[in-house]
């Protein structure tokens, strides 16, 4: 897209400098700014009580938002994680509630419990990537089939009713502390570190920019167009079905209605904010994380100050419109 | 002369085919539901079909032109649901301030998101995903979080309900703006600089086309129509609706996809479009007669399982198909 | 004057493209622009036509101060501009694609699609180009692509038209009809602006020629005057080292054992029946008029097209490759003609795009070696004079010719067997042309075997050890070294056609 300047040349040369520094710190600053606008308004923000609640709530949005990221990297998009995040927080206490497997040993249930619905999911987002890649199907109808049918399949699998546990080996992901940091949020720091290198310093990494950018150019330089975005969709469900289980374990409860519902908006939101490009060739990781912070704060801040639903939607949209512009001015 | 130039025997377009592979399709499902269901093909059927369907198909109709320019309108359902409040709240001063309200305000609405789109240069897919939340919310804080009924004293609900020459009246509305959609789309100058920036908005900016001005006139279309949509939801129901219209945009782009048109931009067609939103709803009308035969209770989950597993059958053939022609 | 251009002054990101440069035209002249890659020819351009925006300086178009705002507001002044990656909408219709924008409309202020067409195939007529008005534009060739674009710009009654490298994928027989409508441009009073750097063809067609270089006008003067030397002098701002010919008089070729034999090959509609065969340590040149199936060869041989039949044979053994990425195993390499479309990654680096064929034997368990990667980044960035700011400068950014060298990178730093280079020296300028040239000779000496397509007749003379000539997707004749003449070649070329 070639944007125009019409603008006189000496306001076009500040204004650049300007650029350069909301490029480098925008989505920050708009973080920074939320804090702020959070200290003075909010009653007891600054308290261990806030930070917890955060990060923790943000941990599953950053989760399924590197995922995505990947895959708009790529220059497509998964409309299904949501689904897929039920499918996995349904399987999971299906299998450790013994529900789906002859198997008595509590401590071998619970770790099926862990790899199978992550297993599970990954085929899907391997589905989802076929669909993308031998059918040639769109990547927003091929997701929105599992999307639509998705989370039927994991109300269907538990006739929509609510599971309810208590399982503190499970729930350690969600409610267990490693050196008092809550371990979602190790596990939130993991993913985005290994995705930030995966994307800066790996062949895999630099090939799904390449695929992104100019698809025709990259299958012509060798690079297996397909199997990246095969890869990049798996990856994609992986982490959906991670945030699945970790939304499980919290609640200690599972809802096929209601697990990771509108978190593919949330998730694409974020990847948005943080200043990746939707039409692909470009991944930014740390972006990303700060966009789902934002993201996260802004949800937080009209809660805590009783922003009535309504008039909160309002102003999420707002912000978001705010943030991205910010973002896209350092570019244009 | 350069005689080895013109290839006569490529197809102009796999476009023409996956157009073809919708027709057939719908075609195949009005023939098993003929086959099947007593009263699928009777007129009350048919008719209350069309009554119902007609405003996904004037979504769908502003979202075709949305995504042949290479963009995307998520807002529609919020905008509709807008927009029936809208109506809602002005039909007791008669039925066409209640129309033109909606109306207006669904052009505002996609207005809106054709100015955050061309002067701040924001994604279609987020500028809209704004919108989608900020019409929900006004529609919320217009309506109190209730839903709004309609007056049946001023003709108002006659726009939804009521017949005209035998054919419901969202019928007529919906065959309008079809017609005039085509004309414009296939006829109209404008109509091919909406394709001619879908292929490219560099290009058509370097080949002089108003390229600004043309984006904005089609997310105000999409949000007029949409407009009109909620007009005819609130009418229909009697009732302005602020949370009705949840997945909607993801009912117009199926629709649209179905019918053979590229999310990339820079190809597609209305006649397709149509048939593309009526093969959709026409699954939900087989599954309530299905329902209806009481053999097996489709529950709401088996539903959207059996939705989702349709549509993965229409777009993997599809998808062949224009491989086939492609090759 | 029709034009005049004034201290016309433009940076890009702080990186100054053009530095107070200026330009004259009068009414029915035509003005060779001519420079080096990244001279700012294309920069230059593109802010009279509006597509970018000055720093400074002034625009006179007929004696009126202007500045064009969007590309629409200089054509709507009579301002035609073909730019140098063609600018056409791929999905339309070739019709609707000479008409964009100003369409010819009935009464009801509907399209009149039977005048666009009838319009269309007279004006293509007229070009001798016999196409389908209706199909989509992206069915065609880069090279009738480009005269499709020749065409929307005459078409336009404008009263000046630019021509960005019209002829830079044109064989000799179209340069000859551009040629013809640039004469009767130029009798109906129309000003015409050739940039390219085909020094023979400016001499031929131009009445005047403006030189720039590092973003400066250094000299302008009428065509006349200038002499060959001089030109390429101002141009390169030092002599031209000697132009050699570099193809070798091989007697003892065949003793020289086939790297790549292709025999009977066939594909769709465009290759019917094609044999070529390239030694080890040999340019072998492909050639024939636009559409004759050089391309879509390439594409077969490289397996991104399927082979239908026929067979390829690589060091005596069968190969059929699925995907590029088999055949680059294999050490093939591909530079494709349409650096836009199937070339550059616009948004990433210098370093990246060059290096993205190679990534695979650049990595150390799955990780890019970034030491080894940008230390062969400054190698070709030197050995080919690639003109960037840094190498992690976006390659969108660069000139055409100067993106063309990081392509021709791409392949050479993987090492290649078998080199194939589709217009290898598209849009580069004359004192890099012969650099290439060389390089590849010393390549070839090397062991590497070069097919090379090319439409320049010249260049195939100087550089090929022999030549293939393709006419409508068949091979007609090989021409050895010793039975390589411009004629020769001419009149392989017209075979069949008629
Ligand atoms: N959009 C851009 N952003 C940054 N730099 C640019 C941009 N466009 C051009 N340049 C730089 O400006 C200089 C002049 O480029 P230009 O395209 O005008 O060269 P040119 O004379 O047309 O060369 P060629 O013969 O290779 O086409 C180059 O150094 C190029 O890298
Ligand atoms: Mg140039």
């Amino acid at each position: 897209m070639t944007t125009i300047d019409t603008s006189a040349p000496g306001e076009r040369a500040a204004r650049l400098n300007m650029a350069q520094f909301l490029s480098r710190y925008g989505t920050f600053a708009a973080f920074i700014l939320l804090l702020l606008f959070n200290l003075i308004v909010t009653p007891n923000f600054l308290s261990w009580q806030t930070l917890n609640v955060n990060l923790t709530q943000v941990a599953t949005i950053v989760i399924v938002a590197v995922g995505m990221t990947l895959v708009i990297a790529t220059g497509g998009i998964d409309l299904s994680v949501g689904s897929l995040m039920a499918i996995a927080g349904t399987a999971a206490p299906m299998i450790f509630m013994g529900k789906l497997l002859p198997i008595e040993n509590m401590g071998i249930l619970i770790i099926l419990s862990f790899i199978l619905p992550v297993l599970l999911v990954m085929a899907f987002g391997w589905f989802n990537g076929m669909l993308v890649t031998r059918f040639s199907i769109q990547p927003i109808i091929a997701t929105l089939v599992l999307f639509i049918a998705g989370r039927g399949i994991a109300q269907v699998a538990t006739n929509g009713n609510l599971q309810v546990f208590k399982n503190p080996e499970f729930q350690f992901i969600a409610m267990g502390r490693i050196a008092g940091i809550p371990a979602q949020v190790i596990i939130m720091i993991i993913v985005a570190v290994l995705a930030h290198c995966l994307i800066r310093y790996t062949v895999i990494g630099r090939q799904i920019i390449a695929v992104g950018g100019n698809e025709k150019a990259a299958r012509l330089t060798g690079i297996p167009v397909r199997r990246v975005k095969t890869f990049v969709y798996i990856v994609s469900g992986a982490l959906a079905g991670i945030a699945g289980l970790i939304v499980v374990a919290r609640n200690s409860a599972s809802d096929a209605n209601l697990v990771g519902l509108g978190m593919e908006l949330d998730a694409i939101a974020a990847v948005a904010v943080g200043g990746s490009l939707l039409s692909g060739g470009r991944a930014n990781i740390i972006g990303t994380v700060l966009g789902a912070f934002v993201i996260q704060l802004v949800r937080y801040t009209l809660l805590a100050n009783g922003v009535p639903d309504a008039a909160a939607l309002i102003v999420k949209a707002g912000l978001i419109i705010i943030a991205v512009f910010i973002q896209q001015r350092a570019k244009g | 002369m350069l005689k080895t130039l013109s290839r006569p025997f490529i197809p102009k377009s796999s476009g023409d085919f996956a157009r073809l592979g919708v027709l057939l399709a719908l075609a195949g499902l009005i023939l098993f539901g003929a086959l099947r269901y007593d009263n699928f093909i009777s007129p009350f059927n048919i008719l209350s079909f069309l009554r119902y369907n007609s405003m996904f198909a004037l979504i769908a109709l502003g979202m075709a032109f949305v995504i042949i320019t290479g963009g995307i309108d998520l807002s529609v359902g919020g905008v509709a649901a807008m927009a029936s409040v809208v109506a809602a709240y002005l039909s007791p001063y008669g039925w066409f301030p209640g129309l033109a309200g909606g109306m207006i305000a669904g052009l505002i609405a996609g207005s809106i998101n054709g100015l955050i789109i061309t002067r701040m240069r924001i994604q279609p897919f987020i500028a809209t995903l704004a919108m989608m939340l900020a019409a929900y919310g006004t529609a919320l804080l217009l309506a109190n979080n209730q839903s709004v009924s309609v007056s049946y004293d001023t003709g108002f609900t006659t726009i939804g309900q009521d017949d005209f020459l035998g054919f419901p009246i969202p019928g007529w509305i919906a065959a309008l703006a079809y017609v005039l959609g085509w004309i414009f789309l296939e006829r109209h100058p404008a109509g091919r600089h909406v394709l001619a920036i879908g292929d490219g908005e560099a290009t058509a900016n370097l080949m002089g086309l108003k390229v600004e001005k043309t984006l904005f006139g089609v997310y105000a279309l999409s949000g007029l129509l949409a407009g009109l949509a909620g007009v005819i939801l609130a009418s229909q129901f009697g009732a302005g609706q602020p949370t009705e219209g949840v997945g909607w945009e993801l009912f117009a782009i199926a629709s649209v996809v179905v019918g053979g048109t590229l999310l990339t931009g820079g190809s597609g067609s209305v006649g397709a479009t149509l048939a593309g939103a009526l093969l959709l709803a026409m699954v939900f009308n087989i599954l309530n007669f299905e329902n209806g035969l009481g053999w097996i209770s489709l529950s709401a989950y088996w539903q959207s399982v059996i939705r989702g597993a349709f549509l993965l059958v229409v777009v993997v053939l599809q998808a062949r198909l224009m491989k086939k022609t492609e090759a | 004057m029709l034009l005049s251009m004034q201290d016309i002054s433009k940076a890009f990101s702080g990186v100054s493209a053009l530095r107070s440069a200026s330009l004259e035209i009068a009414a029915g002249e035509v003005m060779a622009l001519v420079g080096q890659n990244g001279a700012g020819k294309s920069t230059l351009i593109k802010i009279l036509t509006g597509a970018y925006q000055r720093d400074s300086g002034t625009i006179l178009f007929e004696d009126e101060d202007v500045a064009f705002a969007t590309p629409g507001a200089s054509q709507a002044k009579g301002i035609a501009t073909i730019y140098q990656e063609i600018n056409l909408a791929p999905q339309r219709s070739v019709a609707e694609n000479i008409y964009l924008s100003r369409e010819p409309k009935t009464a009801l202020g509907l399209l009149d699609r039977r005048a666009m067409r009838a319009g269309a195939a007279a004006v293509l007529k007229t070009f001798n180009l016999d196409i389908d008005v209706d199909m989509p534009v992206g069915h065609f060739s880069a090279a009738t692509r480009q005269m499709i674009a020749i065409a929307r710009a005459v078409t336009q009654k404008a009263r000046l038209v630019i021509m960005d490298e019209p002829t830079s994928s044109l064989d000799e027989r179209e340069v000859d009809i551009l040629f013809q409508t640039i004469r009767t441009l130029k009798r109906n009073g129309v000003a015409v602006l050739f940039i390219g750097h085909r020094l023979d063809e400016l001499y031929e067609i131009c009445d005047r020629v403006t030189i720039m270089r590092d973003g400066q006008t250094v000299a302008h003067s009428a065509m006349a005057d200038m002499p060959k030397m001089e030109l390429v002098r101002h141009m390169l701002g030092k002599e031209l080292a000697a132009f050699q010919a570099i193809a070798r008089d091989t007697g003892d070729d065949e003793a020289k054992p086939v790297r790549l034999a292709v025999e009977g090959a066939g594909s769709g509609v465009r290759v019917r029946d094609v044999s070529v065969t390239v030694r080890e340590g040999e340019i072998s040149g492909l050639a024939g008029l636009l559409g004759s199936g050089r391309t879509e060869t390439a594409r077969i041989i490289f397996g991104v097209d399927k082979l239908e039949k026929g067979s390829i044979r690589i060091d005596g053994k069968e190969r059929r490759y699925g995907e590029p990425a088999d055949a680059i195993a294999d050490g093939i390499g591909l530079v494709s003609e349409d650096r836009k479309i199937d070339g550059i990654i616009p948004d990433m680096s210098i370093r990246e795009n060059m290096t993205l064929a190679l990534l695979p034997k650049l990595k150390k368990a799955g990780i890019v070696d970034r030491a080894r990667q940008q230390e062969i980044v400054t190698r070709y960035i030197k050995a080919l004079g690639v003109k960037c700011a840094s190498p992690d400068q976006p390659i969108k950014e660069l000139s055409g010719g100067n993106q063309q060298k990081v392509l021709l990178a791409r392949w050479l730093c993987t090492d290649p067997r078998i080199l194939i280079i589709d217009e290898p020296t598209r849009g580069i300028d004359i004192g890099a042309k012969a650099e290439i040239l060389k390089l590849l000779r010393n390549l070839a000496d090397e062991g590497l075997s070069v097919l090379m397509i090319s439409s320049e007749l010249e260049e195939l003379l100087a550089a090929a050890d022999r030549v293939t000539v393709l006419s409508d997707g068949r091979s007609v004749a090989v021409l050895k070294r010793n039975e390589l003449s411009e004629t020769a070649l001419l009149s392989a070329m017209a075979h069949q056609v008629n």
